[in-house]
């Protein structure tokens, strides 16, 4: 529900960045999104098209590298992605997990034209 | 000519810097900000409400409400009860974000204020997403949403001090499994802790004030 603050948020560091790089407009901006961030792709990129419009990015792609959710069991060791819902380690249902990825949410690189 | 541009930034990072801006504002006043999430009608205000009536012998109180209409129904409560109250109207918006929040800190007398209490608004999914600078994050979930939100919305349970269970009086009528849902928050935040009360009867607040107090204590240490 709150894609349209994020998308200008995105919408703000690409300009900054392309400003910065001299470009004369943004092609495709690289985001790393992890499974546990709570965003939708669609929602951003509906968004997106509307905020992005007179700027340097307007008619730059999205692409959306997702990151699955990956927990470590901090009893067995054991490391594991989530499916779908939480689950306790599959190996010893130990509850003591630590989250190594999936909190990604990074603007990682964008394409432009010089 | 086509290049890439490494940026490698967080996508929240204005937010988290602003949030940043407002810890120092109230580190300097030696204020500790606590920031309140729920779903509506978890109870968040009758909890703010029993916290206040609690702690005003101890603590001189504020609070700010995140309200998405431009009703004071909450801070009309809150103000009854002698408190100063800010209202923030966040216009429709789904949660409280730190622009709002540095806009409410300006109103409220900070020096006249030990503990500031921020209620977001009602909502378990998008207020996860922007911190706001507080010193820590509480939950208050309650038994008619049902055992399994955990489960259906982990992010809000993730990051947070302490979770309140709300409304334990209707647990006699109500199909709630405590084991499921306390497993489910104990995978998202296993040191989290958790404070099962009745705001209604009363019982459990004083585990809770206690375990606040004692928070505020290290805090303005």
């Amino acid at each position: 529900m709150h894609e349209l603050p994020i998308a200008e948020n995105i919408l703000n560091i690409a300009v900054d960045y392309a400003e910065r790089a001299g470009a004369k407009r943004v092609t495709a901006l690289h985001l790393v999104i992890g499974q546990l961030s709570s965003v939708v792709d669609d929602s951003i990129q509906f968004y997106w098209d509307i905020i992005s419009k007179d700027t340097l990015c307007m008619g730059a792609t999205l692409q959306f590298d997702r990151i699955p959710a990956t927990l470590v069991c901090l009893d067995c060791g054991h490391t594991y992605t989530l499916n779908r819902e939480l689950v306790a380690c599959p190996h010893c249902d130990s509850i003591r997990l630590k989250v190594t990825a999936g909190e990604e949410f990074r603007l990682e690189s964008i394409e432009v034209e010089t | 000519m086509t290049k890439i541009v490494p940026v490698v930034q967080e996508i929240m990072s204005a937010n988290d810097s602003l949030a940043a801006q407002n810890r120092a504002k109230l580190d300097a006043a030696h204020v500790v900000g606590m920031n309140i999430m729920a779903s509506p009608g978890a109870g968040k205000t009758s909890t703010i409400l029993r916290t206040i009536e609690a702690l005003t012998a101890d603590y001189s109180l504020g609070v700010v409400e995140g309200d998405t209409a431009n009703v004071t129904i909450d801070a009309d409560k809150v103000i009854a009860a002698g408190m100063p109250a800010v209202q923030i109207n966040t216009g429709g918006n789904c949660h409280l974000d730190a622009v709002m929040l540095s806009g409410a800190l300006v109103q409220m007398p900070l020096d006249d204020i030990e503990l500031l209490i921020v209620e977001n608004v009602g909502n378990l999914i998008c207020p996860a997403s922007f911190t706001l600078g507080t010193h820590f994050n509480v939950v208050i979930a309650s038994v008619p949403e049902g055992d399994d939100k955990p489960y259906k919305y982990p992010n809000i349970y993730r990051g947070i001090d302490a979770l309140i269970l709300n409304k334990t009086d209707l647990l006699p009528y109500i199909d709630f499994d405590m084991a499921y849902f306390r497993r489910g928050i104990e995978i998202l935040n296993p040191d989290v802790a958790f404070f099962p009360i009745s705001c209604k009867t009363g019982e459990g607040v004083a585990e809770w004030v206690a375990w606040l107090k004692e928070r505020v204590a290290v805090y303005r240490q």
